[in-house]
């Protein structure tokens, strides 16, 4: 499927996949931080998420504020829905 | 500083109306062994840690149990919501209900409320890893009871996801103790 034709719940499940991913990597780098392949891989998902959340950003409002992630008008990082209110 | 992300670390579907089991999941949000334990138990043990690994690990585990908190309330509260009254008298969530309604509240299954005297911070590195290692036996152990007890296929997947992380955690708990102990061993104390 073409990114720009995924629904809101692929594009957000495709970002919580790839987020998982470095949040273990993460993990594991802090007790083996001279792992490269580890690295690599750490910093390739981490663009790849990048890249996912500014895409999802535009499309649904900030996933992060205090500054970081702009928002469109009005203010949208109160727009529902809120995290727990997903029907997945 | 702390930042919050609008969004579940991990998709929590809930297929069922179930105040019964809500009420027992309520264990991983406000008992001994939960998520909300386990989050502040890593960040209070953070100021001491000798090695850098330590401070990281704490930190960042710390964190991940916040998010696993808010999963389980978002299960607890997925299995109540559309709960008529009539369906939650006589189940175990009608003590909840008169204190709380059907929100979320940190106690343990038996009503049992949150406390810091489930954790501990001892300034001794060496205890506080191996309480953080046994944290992550006891809450994997409470989800393996909780799966034994749930029947919705939905809220068994996150149980499920939850119950990785604590087997993964505890490996990095293992891994920066012996970080911990050749750092302590290798310098003289007087």
């Amino acid at each position: 499927m073409k990114e720009k034709e995924m629904s809101r719940e692929d594009l957000l499940r495709k970002i919580q996949e790839l987020e998982f991913a470095v949040i273990d990597l993460n993990l594991y780098l802090d007790t083996h931080p001279e792992n490269q392949r580890a690295l690599m891989d750490y910093n390739m998902f981490t663009s790849e998420l990048i890249r996912l959340k500014r895409m999802y950003e535009m499309k649904y409002g900030p996933l992060t504020n205090f500054g970081y992630a702009p928002s469109q008008y009005p203010w949208r990082w109160i727009e529902d829905p809120w995290p727990w209110e997903i029907e997945y | 500083m702390w930042i919050y992300e609008k969004k579940l670390e991990y998709p929590v579907r809930v297929d069922s109306c179930n105040p019964t089991l809500a009420q027992m999941i309520l264990e991983q949000f406000g008992g001994p062994d939960g998520e909300l334990s386990a989050g502040i138990r890593y960040l209070t043990q953070r100021w001491h840690m000798p090695t850098n690994q330590a401070k990281g690990i704490l930190t960042d585990i710390g964190t991940e149990e916040l998010a696993h908190w808010e999963i389980i309330g978002t299960i607890v509260w997925k299995l109540v919501k559309d709960v008529p009254i009539e369906k939650i008298k006589g189940t175990p969530f009608e003590a909840h209900y008169v204190n709380h309604g059907k929100s979320p509240f940190p106690h343990n299954a038996g009503g049992y409320a949150w406390t810091a005297t489930f954790i501990q911070s001892k300034q001794d590195p060496i205890a506080d890893l191996h309480e953080d290692m046994a944290a992550e036996q006891k809450a994997r152990a409470t989800y393996e009871h909780l799966l034994n007890v749930s029947d919705d296929p939905g809220v068994n997947d996150a149980l499920r996801f939850l119950r990785e992380r604590e087997v993964v955690h505890y490996q990095r708990f293992g891994e920066v103790l012996m970080g911990v102990q050749d750092y302590m061993s290798s310098k003289h104390y007087f």
